[in-house]
Parts: C-alpha cells; structure tokens; sequence
C-alpha cells in the first residue's frame, strides 16, 4: 500500500512542479528553451534526471545480476559518454546555437536534405528510446498493485503528456532537476540500510569460484560484446535528442563545459550504487530481473522500514520514468512539430501526442527485452549516426553534404536494421546474434568510413560559409567576430 | 610596388569571396615601402582578418581549432587506453580476473568504483586547459 502512495506522490509533485512553470512560459520560445535563464547546477541537476531512466535506476542491477561483472561496463559507459561530449562536442556545440540535433546538421551542412534526415533519425532513435521506459513502468506498476502491464504504460505515458504539454520546457527543467536528487535519495538511502543488514550478517561474499563475478564470462563472445557496447556507450551519448537539448540553456560554450563536469560528477555518484544492488542481489540469491532493485530493500530489511524503503524506491523508479519520457517526449515533439507539421504551439501539442501515443503502441506490441537492453540499442544507433555527424562536423571543414548523408544512411540504416532484427526476430545465437545484438562495433566504423570517403569524392559540395561556421563554432565568445547569422527557427 | 595585390587575388582564390567581392569595402592596399616595421603593422585588430577570411585570419583559426582539437584527441586517446585496456589486460592476465582486493574483486573495484573518479578528474583537467587555450587565443585577438 505504502508503494502505491509513493507513486501516487511522485506523479503529483511531478505535475505540482510542472504546474510551477506554466507561469513562465508564455511564448514559443518559452516552450522550448526556458528562455536560456538556468545555472549550471540546476542545468547539470536537469541533464542528471533526465538522462537517468529506468535503465539506469532499474535495468543495469538486472542485468549485472543475471549477466555478471560485463555488464559493469554499461553505466562505465554512460558516464564516460560524457567525457568524450565534453571533449569532442559540448562547447562547439553550444556555440552553434543549434537547439537540436537536426538544427546542427543545418547549420553546419547548410542543406534541408540532411535536417530532414536527421529529424527522421531523432524520432526513431526516441521512440526506441521511449518503448522500453513505458514497458518498463508497466512492469513495475504490475508487481506492486497487480494490474495488467497496460496500465502502467498508460498512466506514465499519460501523466508525461499532461506535463509536456501544460508547462513546456521551462517547468521541464525544474521537474529534472528535481528528479535527479529524488533519484540518488532512492537509492541511496535503502543503500545505506542494506549494507548495514549486510554487515550484521557477518559480510556475507561469494561463494569460492563462483564465476559470477569474472568479467568476460557468460556469453557466447565476451569480447567482442564487451568492445562493442564500450563504443555504442561512450561514442552513443552525443547523440541522444533530450541531452542535446540541454546544451542550448547554457549561456556560453564555456558554461557548457563547465554543465558537463558536473553532470559527469553528478552521474559518477550514482552510477557506483546499481553495481551494488546487483552484487547484493545475487549474494543474497534474488531472482534475476529488472525488478531486483524493488524488492532487494524489503528482502534484506524487513519490517515497517523496510516497507518504507521499498516505498522510496518504487517513488524513485517512477520518477526515472517520468522524467527520461518527458525529456524525449519534449525532444521528439519538438523534432516533429518543426520540421514535419508545420510549427506553432499548436503544432507542438498535436507532435507531443504523437511523440508519446507511437512508443505506446510499441511498448504493448514487441518482445519484452530488459530495459537496459534496448536502451542500449538505442545507443548503438545514436553512435552509429550522430556521433560521426557532430564529431566530423565539428573538426573537419571537408565534410560535405554528401558525404553526411551518405555516412548517416549508412550507419543508421544499417543500426536500425539490426534493432529492428534483434527486438522482433531475436533471440539470435552465434555471430550473427552477437553482431545484431551488439552493432556498434562495426556499424560506427562503417559511418565514419562512409562519411569520410564519399565527402573526399565530393569535393565541390562542401558548405559554402564552412569558414565562417568553423569561426562560429571555435572562437570563445569572449571575442568580437562575425560569427554569420544562422537561428533555429523557433517556428 | 604593389604589395596588396598578391594577397587579395589570394583571398579570392579560396572561393569563399566575402572579403574580395565585388562592391565590398575596398581592401587595404599598401604602396608604400615594405620595408619599415610601421608599415607591416597591421592598423587593425586581429579579429579583422578572421571577419575577412584572409588568409592570416584562416591561419589563426586553423591554429585554434588544431589546438583544441589535439587536446580533445589527446584526453580520448588515454581514455581509451584505460577503458579499451581494462579488457584486454583481463582476457590476457586471467589471474587479475580472480583478484581480490578487501575481499572484494579487483574489477569490480576497479569498474564499480575507481574508474568514476578518474572520469571526473581527466575531465577537470580537459576543461582548465580548454579555457587556457581560449584564453590565450583571445589574448593573441585582442593584443593591439
């Protein structure tokens, strides 16, 4: 009962804090960018929360328990992805002015051919992003109240809608931001407990030899597996529509750095805590699945605090749903009103019902993988898209239109054939299984390759103001130079 | 002796054309002896030949954007020496797979706890000698 009453909270100081921040948006520029007013701590806050979905909070302990010590590697590289955007992407980025990913591509490419192209990649890449998060809350809300999967999907996919479209991007923000340190306190303070219990258990460990805990183990090809979920992770981040977003709030390149530090700071803090839960899990002999994390608090603590503490974890896992689903409703509503309706707020309310209703019907319709597991695909096809889009955008005047749209085609396509493959056909056994299941490895290369070589063949397409775009990108804004005069359309 | 004309017709040649267009604002021609240091010396600021596109500004910008861009390849190189080699060591070393360290497996240690800190630490340092860089170059701009 406590956990049907932590969900019920969490749901409506979600559209309570939503609710904060229609006051402020006014005009469409509101709605999307919260008028670029926010700190960089809130902004870090934001990016945490949204970034953190029920793969982080939920899938990573299930898969470390049923898979091992490999899966460590996937919230090393969720962290890690943002070093590499730091490094590679955030001030460039911010710099641009470009709001979302499909702006950059026109601002830099200066062809509506690959905005548009872009676009497309954005919305698959948040539906398949989206899909999981509402299974996800569908299966949770099953195991507390009992109701069919359906009604979880519903109620978050509902409550997300409600928030997008009454407060816009600026009540956005505060909601993550919000969100973020609801999540580490769900975690961590159930943490907390149980390591106490577990100390009083006399520090239970493994058992001798049990391979569990080897990395490289378990799988038909550990290695390969291992190397490519490192690539979609690390390389995957710069390319998600909802972190991007982000970017725009800050005021300058360098404050955009400076948002990635900690965000990177913030993500590290909570990252260390799903290992745990998994290295509790299996010692203590959990069944393996997404939903360890719930019941491990009441398995180890018992009594009314653990009733307690099972509550405040269930609070925290609707909040990773609420706000990575609204974070991309916004991004791939956003996306859809711009550039395939025809703009306006209007527009921006139809899109966001779109945005939400697609991954809905998904979500009832495909094979039910671990969530952390399709988040992970989605991973490989940002990396095997954007990441050669920003990276060669960013640092190589001879990219050419040509040669962006090949290399997107390319790697996207050839992603998206193998998550498509994998979620309906799979399970798939042997090389090909690995392949399909893990594409990174050779769908990032082949992106790279293809954008590099067919822009080196195409010499006379390279963007006329790429000059004055690399000036743009590059120079601190400290500096007075013509930066050229390319805006997002706010529509 | 016509010094500008060389450099203009070289600013054209490049095709990206604002500064030598036609119509423009006539570009700076200078007759007179090249010999003094008075006369070499550029009378405006940096950031001019960046706005202009001439080939010293195009100079400039490649040294910063090289700049940068050999820091940012130099900070994921050692990343990915770090993470790319955590699984190589633990395929070739096999033993280091069964380590303890506190009675707790070393790589768990090492990817459950370790590597965070590092990630935050090479990222503060990316981002002190990022803006360094920044702001010796705005430095460079504005010394005139």
């Amino acid at each position: 009962m406590s956990q049907i009453a932590a969900v019920v909270l969490v749901m409506l100081a979600t559209v309570l804090v939503g609710a904060f921040g229609i006051r402020m948006s006014r005009t469409t520029s509101d709605f999307y960018v919260a008028s670029r007013t926010v700190s960089p701590l809130w902004n870090a806050s934001a990016i945490g929360g949204e970034y953190l979905s029920a793969a982080s909070f939920l899938g990573i302990a299930g898969l470390i328990l049923t898979f091992g010590a490999d899966m460590l590697w996937l919230p090393v590289g969720w962290t890690g992805g943002y070093l590499v955007l730091l490094v590679l992407v955030s001030a460039p980025l911010r710099r641009s002015g470009a709001y979302t990913l499909p702006d950059f591509a026109e601002a830099r490419l200066e062809s509506m051919a690959v905005r548009r192209l872009s676009s497309v990649l954005v919305v698959l890449i948040g539906w398949l992003y989206l899909m999981p998060q509402f299974q996800s809350a569908g299966l949770v809300f099953r195991t507390i109240t009992g109701a069919p999967p359906w009604a979880g999907s519903l109620l978050v996919a509902a409550v997300v809608a409600t928030n997008v479209l009454s407060g816009g991007m600026r009540s956005i923000t505060f909601v993550q931001a919000f969100q973020y340190w609801l999540k580490l306190t769900a975690l961590a303070v159930p943490l907390a407990f149980m390591l106490v219990a577990w100390w009083s258990d006399g520090t239970p460990g493994l058992a001798p030899g049990d391979e569990w805990a080897l990395p490289l183990h378990g799988r038909e090809h550990p290695v390969y597996e291992t190397y490519s979920l490192i690539i979609a992770t690390f390389l995957g981040t710069m390319g998600l529509p909802h972190v991007l977003v982000r970017f725009y709030t800050n005021p300058d390149g360098r404050a955009a750095r400076r948002t990635t530090l900690i965000v990177l700071t913030l993500l590290g803090a909570f990252y260390v805590m799903p290992a745990v839960y998994g290295y509790l899990g299996h010692v203590y002999g959990m069944p393996e699945s997404d939903t360890v994390v719930l019941a491990l608090p009441g398995h180890l603590v018992g009594g009314p605090v653990g009733d307690f503490l099972t509550a405040l974890v269930t609070a925290g896992a609707f909040a990773a749903f609420l706000s990575t689903s609204s974070g991309l409703t916004v991004s791939v509503a956003g996306v859809i009103a711009q550039d395939i309706l025809r703009g306006g707020v209007r527009a921006f309310r139809v899109a966001t019902v779109l945005a939400v209703l697609v991954p809905l019907a998904l979500a009832g319709a495909a094979r039910s993988l671990p969530v952390a597991t399709v988040v992970g695909l989605a991973f490989a096809v940002a990396a095997s898209s954007f990441c050669p889009l920003l990276v060669l955008g960013i640092w190589w005047r001879r990219l050419t239109t040509a040669g962006a749209m090949a290399g997107l085609l390319a790697g996207g396509g050839l992603a998206c054939v193998a998550v498509v493959v994998t979620i309906t056909g799979g399970p798939h056994t042997g090389w090909a299984g690995s392949l399909l299941a893990q594409p990174a490895a050779w769908t990032v290369p082949v992106s790279f390759t293809v954008m590099v070589v067919v822009s080196l063949l195409t010499p006379s397409r390279v963007p006329r103001g790429v000059a004055r775009t690399m000036v743009r990108l590059h120079t601190p804004e400290t500096l007075n130079v013509d930066r050229g005069d390319w805006r997002p359309r706010f529509m | 002796m016509v010094t500008g004309k060389p450099r203009r017709a070289g600013a054209g040649a490049r095709g990206q054309g604002e500064a030598a267009a036609p119509g423009g604002k006539a570009r700076r021609v200078t007759v007179t002896s090249p010999r003094t240091a008075a006369a070499r010396r550029p009378r405006h600021p940096l950031t001019r030949e960046i706005d202009e596109q001439t080939r010293l500004g195009e100079v400039y910008m490649g040294s910063l954007v090289r700049t940068q861009f050999r820091l940012a390849l130099f900070v994921c190189t050692v990343m990915a020496c770090v993470v790319g080699g955590l699984p190589l060591l633990f395929l070739l070393a096999p033993e280091l797979r069964e380590a303890q360290v506190f009675g707790l497996p070393l790589p768990w240690v090492v990817l459950a706890g370790l590597i965070y800190p590092a990630l935050v630490v090479g990222a503060w340092l990316y981002v002190r000698q990022a803006e360094r860089n920044e702001r010796d170059f705005a430095e460079l701009m504005e010394r005139r």
